[in-house]
């Protein structure tokens, strides 16, 4: 059963809030994930850290003030504006302290977050002091909560979702372009401070997005995790934007869809931990940069070089002593389990011997000297050189009175 | 008034204390070694250690718990080096990947067991409580030479006080390493320095003030008591031991000021009750800082030249 209602769910059979939930975390997801990616690619991905324990004092100062007015002081609007500006406020500090003293940043994001946060709580057990408009519900912003969200709220989110995904297409380049390389940017003409400006005003806007939805503990997750993820998939800079986009999405989706199944899985936590899957799975298999992939490619390495060691040393006449290279060389058919060579590994061996030599004299003749720098111990010399020049090379060779070392 | 604050302050402002030491101290190094938010994330995964603590153990012990959250501040650090290493990874990263995912880890724990009946949820984690660490036995100064009041200390306080004393027995006897291999690794290894064995037992260091302060203070406290502080005291000086030194008296201040200021400050406004004193002992660190960076002799990087 359990399964079914999780299919219902991500096919977004579920009811009116859940859909909408779904979808509104999905775009957060794709945001989130896009704008992080710039912060990612810039090494200050922390940086969303201070911003988002930054947003606590905003929401309790603007409960604050919408109960003085009157109301119960819980609309959303008003607490994620106060949010912003207190998260803004944090950023302020938190570039003063870089630029204005000799702190490194790592200690500026760590004295805004604990202190932003520290004062954040002090406000909301003022709240519960003086007794004023309705505050239970707002140490939601925590964790976030979707559970008794309003229609309203997740439209609010999901309009906001978008527009922040829109957002970030349209200054894709000049931010893939400050993000990648700085100093090539402003040199192309790029205002970088600007640039780095909007970068910082997107990540909070997706931050405040977030907030009622994954709480502000984690939604720098949904910031740092997606590119990450993304950056073992490919090595340029466009492509990890465009992909940390995808796998943020879909933790925001898969998540909430698996969330809305049973009120013990809170929306947050489980968004979290989806994208934190997909984080391992790419971590390990992803081609080229996984894991697995690196492990593959070193033991084809090791068997190419064992493979070589051991040609040459039957062409030496020498005994092989290393089992790893003789269990290599029996079942390529070039050896017999007692060490002795098969015909094939004779003429091998002598190949292998005589492709030594060549790359010997290869190596002093100045004509070639692009051509060995790339030589690595194993590369065939016919990749690299045409068939004259190995003839040319082949004469010098008999003219020196030698057929291998 | 002697009998009441004995009883109801005295032990929260000692304990407050003590961990702002217990964290002040190894922060001076973390700062100096651009580590500082390690203390950051070891706090948040202590949130899944005491979770996992108490499922195992099933009781509220407070023992328990701390060997889950040193437990997780241990899985933490590896799989941050792991994420680093293995994905290659730029640290900062590699810390936010492991610790939002842990503490997510934590949080879904929490729902999904029954805790109800205890005392342990999220807020908890992040606040502490300060407050409630009162001594019950106590009726007035007398007691502090009374053995049997004095049995009847919240343990907090013992532990606070032991791992504060490690903190500095840590910090005195490997002075020597910590300092140099802080401000030249190339240096500390060309004089036989094991400098990876020293940073990670620093990081180790941190773990256990964290862990041992969050017991009694929350993590906010935590990370602003490793970070606030030392960065201030840094800015007041460029000698080590007078950092060091800065550092300690600014946390002294802050735990004490802070707890003041919750506890007596919406009395003297006219308010009933006491707010945050995590909060406050946080935000009054904020301000030493604040202050220190407007007006320290040593704020600006250029200014370590002119004394020489």
């Amino acid at each position: 059963m359990g399964t079914s209602i999780l299919l219902d769910a991500l096919t977004l059979q579920l009811g009116y809030n859940a859909k909408l939930v779904a979808i509104g975390a999905a775009l957060l997801g794709i945001a989130a994930g896009a704008s992080g990616t710039f912060l990612f690619l810039r090494k200050r991905a922390l940086v969303s850290d201070a911003i988002s324990h930054a947003t606590l004092p905003g929401v309790g100062l603007a409960f604050l003030v919408m109960a003085a007015f009157g109301g119960d002081g819980r609309h959303l609007v008003g607490l994620l504006l106060g949010a912003a500006l207190t998260a803004g406020a944090g950023l302020l500090a938190m570039h003063w302290l870089t630029r204005r003293t000799r702190l490194a940043e790592d200690a500026a994001i760590g004295a805004v977050l604990s202190v932003f946060f520290g004062f954040g709580v002090v406000l909301l057990t003022v709240i519960q002091t003086v007794s004023v408009g309705r505050p239970a519900g707002l140490e939601d912003f925590l964790l976030g909560a979707t559970a008794g969200m309003l229609y309203q709220d997740a439209v609010l989110i999901t309009v906001a979702g978008a527009l922040a995904v829109l957002v970030v297409w349209l200054l894709r380049r000049p931010m893939t372009m400050v993000a990648f390389d700085a100093g090539f940017a402003a040199a192309s003409g790029v205002n970088v401070r600007r640039v780095d400006l909007a970068m910082m005003g997107l990540v909070l806007a997706v931050t405040i997005i977030g907030l009622k939805m994954v709480g502000l503990v984690l939604i720098v997750a949904l910031l740092i995790i997606p590119p990450v993820t993304a950056r073992f998939w490919t090595n340029r800079s466009d492509r990890v934007v465009i992909i940390a986009g995808v796998f943020g999405g879909l933790s925001g989706f898969i998540g909430a869809a698996i969330s809305a199944t049973a009120p013990s899985l809170p929306t947050g936590p489980i968004i979290v931990l989806t994208a934190f899957v997909l984080f391992v799975v790419s971590m390990l298999f992803a081609p080229g940069r996984g894991v697995l992939a690196a492990w593959m490619r070193h033991r084809r390495q090791q068997r190419r070089i064992h493979l070589r060691q051991g040609l040459l040393a039957i062409a030496q006449d020498l005994p092989i002593y290393e089992r790893y290279t003789l269990q290599l060389l029996v079942r390529a058919g070039l050896a017999r389990a007692d060490g002795v060579p098969t015909e094939l590994g004779r003429r091998r061996a002598e190949k292998a011997c005589r492709d030594e030599s060549r790359w010997a004299v290869a190596r002093r003749m100045h004509s070639h000297e692009s051509a060995v720098s790339r030589y690595d111990g194993l590369l065939p010399i016919e990749d690299v050189l045409t068939r004259d020049e190995i003839r040319e090379i082949d004469r010098q060779i008999a003219d020196a009175g030698g057929e291998c070392a | 008034m002697g009998g009441e604050f004995v009883m109801l302050s005295l032990v929260p402002i000692l304990i407050g204390v003590l961990a702002a030491i217990a964290c002040a101290l190894p922060g001076n190094f973390l700062v100096l070694r651009r580590q500082a938010l390690i203390g950051d994330a070891i706090s948040h995964v202590v949130l899944p250690g005491i979770v996992v603590g108490f499922l195992l153990s099933g009781t509220v012990s407070s023992w328990a718990m701390m060997a889950g959250a040193a437990g997780a501040a241990i899985v933490a650090v590896l799989l941050i080096e792991l994420v680093r290493r293995l994905g290659r990874i730029e640290p900062g990263a590699a810390m936010g990947v492991a610790f939002t995912a842990l503490f997510a880890f934590g949080v879904l724990l929490l729902e999904q067991s029954d805790t109800s009946s205890v005392h342990l949820d999220v807020q908890h984690a992040l606040y502490g409580n300060l407050e409630s660490l009162i001594w019950v036995e106590a009726r007035g100064w007398s007691s502090l030479l009374d053995p049997v009041a004095l049995a009847g200390l919240p343990p907090e306080l013992t532990r606070i006080a032991i791992v504060s004393l490690l903190m500095l027995v840590f910090t005195v006897v490997f002075w020597r390493p910590l300092k140099i291999s802080t401000f030249d690794e190339g240096f500390a290894r060309v004089l036989g320095m094991r400098t990876n064995l020293i940073g990670l037992g620093l990081v180790i260091m941190a773990a256990i003030a964290a862990v041992a302060s969050f017991d009694a203070v929350g993590s906010i406290i935590v990370i602003a008591m490793f970070i606030c502080p030392p960065a201030a005291a840094r800015l007041m000086t460029n000698r080590l031991e007078a950092q060091v030194l800065w550092s300690v008296a600014f946390a002294v201040f802050s735990a004490v000021m802070g707890y003041v200021l919750a506890g007596y400050g919406p009395l003297w406004l006219g308010a009933d009750d006491a707010v945050s004193a995590a909060g406050m002992i946080a935000t009054v660190s904020g301000l030493v800082l604040a202050l220190a960076a407007l007006y320290g002799p040593h704020r600006r990087s250029t200014g370590a030249s002119a004394e020489g």
